[in-house]
């Protein structure tokens, strides 16, 4: 169903490009509202189904390490959808990202995962490349490239992290997608999204994490009292 | 093609005047924060190994004039700047998502902000010109 909002993708773009986008153009806006507003309370549960977890899923790393939502549970994590070719977004949404794992890259209860959506191309070694060039390639670094095995798994996988993306040969790299980065809490509850193209949106990402962080630290604290 | 004659190149000088007494002043940093700074960075840094700074490039001293087409058309293949070997796409403006077609002014103004900036320097031959960048632009190689 979010296939309906591809043209955002290019508008998402455009904002990339230092035009800024308003806000109720993403057809999200009234999330983004919500959850401003929630970074001094509790952040919403995102979902059109009402409070559910992702779906599940397993996949290799470029370290050709599974990582699942299994592997996933207890800690909180943030995903977007890119490819190593891509000369549109994904450069200007990784440089975003890259702002996030700066500050939470070496907290253990935080995790970044960046799906290929053109597995034929990103290899493990294409990825693990990638990871290097983009400087992230420490051993056991929390940020994860992970390989979909076919490009429709990889649209589907997209569309349950509220990121849209489908093929378009039109599209730079053949691919249009969105920027949308979305943050996972340690059950697997969606519990933001944000154009990872805005500065203010990552920024509000920032603002929104350490709420999510104490939720989380204090649910633990609960259940092992 | 035929070179444009002198009569429309100075129509087209005439035509790029009006950006000297209108609101255009730091045209080329606006079109560098517009249609450059996502990959390259607001400072020109680049992204890691992934996209080439433009900031202290040896590889923008060393070509200078193929920038032109590049801004146009874009640059594939493996490149080297400042040591580091890069490999990645790069659209022309125009084929990014904004279509934008610069302008022979635009591209000089922008490329005269990049040369300015962040330790680089002009080329070789000064300053960019209108006339300067038109003529890169015709030498341009099919890509």
């Amino acid at each position: 169903m979010f296939l309906k909002f591809l043209p955002l993708a290019g508008l998402l773009a455009l904002a990339g490009c230092g035009t800024s986008t308003p806000a109720n153009d993403t057809g999200i806006a009234d999330v983004h509202m919500d959850s401003e507003e929630a970074t001094s309370a509790t952040l919403p549960y995102l979902g059109a189904e009402g409070k559910k977890p992702v779906p599940d899923f397993s996949l290799p790393d470029q370290d050709g390490k599974m990582v699942s939502t299994k592997t996933l549970a207890g800690k909180v994590y943030i995903t977007n959808f890119f490819f190593a070719t891509c000369p549109g977004i994904c450069p200007k949404m990784q440089s975003e990202v890259l702002k996030v794992y700066k500050q939470y890259g070496q907290d253990p209860n935080v995790a970044f995962l960046s799906f290929t959506i053109d597995p034929e191309h990103d290899t493990q070694p294409v990825l693990a490349d990638y990871a290097r060039r983009l400087g992230v390639a420490a051993p056991n670094s929390t940020w994860r490239f992970l390989r979909t095995p076919d490009r429709p798994t990889a649209y589907k996988l997209a569309s349950n992290y509220l990121a849209a993306a489908q093929t378009d040969l039109k599209a730079p790299g053949g691919i249009a997608h969105s920027g949308a980065l979305a943050l996972v809490d340690d059950q697997g509850y969606l519990r933001g999204t944000y154009d990872g193209l805005n500065p203010e949106q990552v920024a509000l990402l920032l603002r929104q994490l350490p709420v999510l962080l104490n939720e989380v630290n204090s649910r633990k604290a609960t259940a092992a009292r | 093609m035929r070179y444009p004659s002198a009569p429309a190149l100075a129509l087209l000088a005439l035509l790029a005047l009006p950006s000297c007494f209108t609101g255009k002043k730091n045209q080329g940093e606006r079109l560098y924060v517009q249609h450059c700074s996502g990959c390259h960075g607001e400072q020109g840094e680049g992204l890691g190994q992934l996209i080439p700074p433009l900031a202290g490039s040896d590889y923008l001293a060393q070509h200078p004039s193929q920038l032109a087409c590049i801004v146009r058309y874009g640059l594939k293949g493996p490149i080297v700047v400042n040591g580091v070997a890069y490999n990645q796409l790069m659209l022309g403006v125009q084929d990014t998502t904004t279509h934008q077609h610069l302008s022979p002014a635009q591209v000089t103004n922008l490329l005269n902000f990049i040369e300015g900036h962040w330790g680089n320097h002009p080329g070789p031959a000064g300053v960019r010109t209108i006339a300067g960048t038109e003529a890169e632009l015709r030498a341009c190689t099919d890509r």
